[in-house]
């Protein structure tokens, strides 16, 4: 069972050996002469003002519950949907009643949340 | 077969499959100069080749011969990481796609896809996650605040897009009763294809395969004209190109993905009534293939020439308010199908 893996195996070696040789080749073949104004941060000419790193909006972290919570749901959803000829036509329309169930209560939340604002980008 | 025989069967098909990838990426961009050149009554680039049909192998040679530049305010491990992992995923995703029926060589089924393996979409999804991560550290790590705001914005697009995405491949396995590609592909035979059955998935997986590559319409993470190069302003020479092959290549990755879910993978219809042997019903198949995903990457560019880009809270409001409802009704709809017409 295992021997199906070899070829995802040797994929991801080559992927890496192909990867780094890329992004290392211009560090052979290209010239290297830095100078002040080539190592500073591009910001349309200016001086660069300020640190890079500050706090940013909120709204993204939310974004990323919301991945989190969600993400998971599909994850749920797949052996359903695989399995779930080969269980309808054992147990009937009940397999599909208790996930239209557990979507109704995902909906829910994702009602509460569309709600309160959670989605709201402004 | 034996496991010697698996590695050199394996390494041949990704030498193969590499080449077409690198020499597909090549032409795409090359076509894409072209068709929007002819969408905005110009010429475009004719200089070096034949009509500059090879303007961008003149443009790599150009990038690899140029200075690696790395600003002091980067955080140069990670700087250096980011276009790794790019090219690594999109270098990596192509293996469980099958382009082709199963093949006779030297008396051995050869099934021509890389990686033949039962969690294939799984891996897909696995994959396509750690793209955010290439973007996200590559905006992150260069110290500059374009770079930075192209990388949080598209992070923030990547997943909410991929859930859409992954509850519209919720559809595609209730018929196909298998993560298996190779599967999924068989389970579209004759017109069963899946954009047939499911025009709501269809859609909704589209939409978010645009979000997911960053193409226009979502082109948000590199706005040009706010953002000026986006979350790579700060790189250059191979590092640049790194960013964008991966681009190019996740495109061509993302239609042949798309092929494979919704319209019958090297499928074409009722081929197998026509009594062909064994080699011309292979051949057929892989031409089909390869004309179906050439029309998706032309969809791609025609789709980049005409739309105007989205707004941020659009674009936000349509994959959470939109897509993720729509897609989550589909899953409903295939399985109403199912139970109602015994697919």
């Amino acid at each position: 069972m295992l021997v199906q893996y070899i070829p995802v195996f040797l994929v991801i070696a080559v992927a890496i050996v192909f990867a780094v040789a890329t992004v290392f080749s211009s560090e052979i073949f290209g010239p290297k002469r830095p100078t002040q104004a080539k190592l500073s941060t591009y910001e349309s000419g200016m001086k660069p003002v300020g640190t890079t790193h500050e706090r940013m909006s909120v709204k993204y972290y939310l974004v990323a519950m919301f991945f989190i919570i969600f993400d998971l749901e599909v994850i749920f959803i797949y052996p359903w949907a695989v399995q779930f000829k080969k269980l309808y036509i054992e147990n009937g329309i009940s397999v599909f009643v208790s996930m239209v169930i557990f979507l109704v209560v995902l909906e829910l939340g994702y009602l509460y949340a569309y709600k309160k604002g959670g989605f709201k980008w402004d | 077969m034996n496991i010697l025989q698996i590695i050199i069967f394996t390494i041949v098909k990704i030498l193969i499959v590499v080449t077409i990838i690198l020499l597909a990426v090549t032409y795409l961009v090359y076509f894409e100069r072209k068709i929007s050149a002819w969408a905005q009554n110009r010429i475009g680039p004719n200089r070096v080749g034949w009509h500059g049909a090879l303007q961008s192998f003149a443009d790599v040679l150009k990038l690899l011969l140029k200075e690696d530049i790395v600003p002091d305010a980067a955080n140069k491990p990670i700087h250096t990481l980011a276009p790794i992992i790019a090219l690594f995923v999109s270098f990596t995703t192509y293996a469980v796609i099958p382009f082709g029926p199963n093949i006779n060589v030297f008396g051995f089924s050869v099934p021509l896809v890389v990686a033949d393996v039962n969690i294939g979409i799984l891996y897909v999804l696995a994959l396509t996650s750690l793209g955010v991560y290439a973007i996200t550290l590559a905006g992150w790590s260069s110290g500059s605040k374009y770079s930075l705001l192209g990388g949080i914005r598209s992070s923030a697009q990547m997943i909410s897009y991929e859930i859409s995405m992954g509850f519209s491949i919720g559809g595609v396995l209730l018929l196909s009763q298998s993560l298996r590609p190779v599967e999924i592909v068989q389970a579209q035979s004759g017109w069963m294809w899946n954009a047939i059955l499911q025009p709501v998935g269809f859609i909704t997986f589209l939409v978010s395969a645009f979000a997911e590559t960053n193409r226009l319409p979502f082109d948000l993470p590199e706005a040009e004209p706010e953002l000026v190069g986006g979350y790579h302003t700060e790189y250059s020479s191979m590092k640049f190109a790194g960013f964008f092959l991966a681009e190019y290549a996740n495109m061509f990755i993302a239609s042949a993905l798309i092929v494979t879910l919704y319209l019958g993978g090297w499928q074409f219809p009722y081929l197998d009534h026509f009594g062909l042997s064994n080699g011309w019903f292979a051949v057929i198949s892989v031409i089909t293939f390869a004309i179906k995903v050439a029309a998706l990457l032309f969809f791609f560019i025609w789709v980049r020439w005409s739309i105007p880009r989205f707004r941020y809270d659009q674009l936000m409001n349509l994959g959470w308010k939109v897509m993720f409802p729509l897609s989550l009704l589909n899953i409903i709809w295939v399985a109403v199908l199912i139970m109602v017409f015994k697919l």
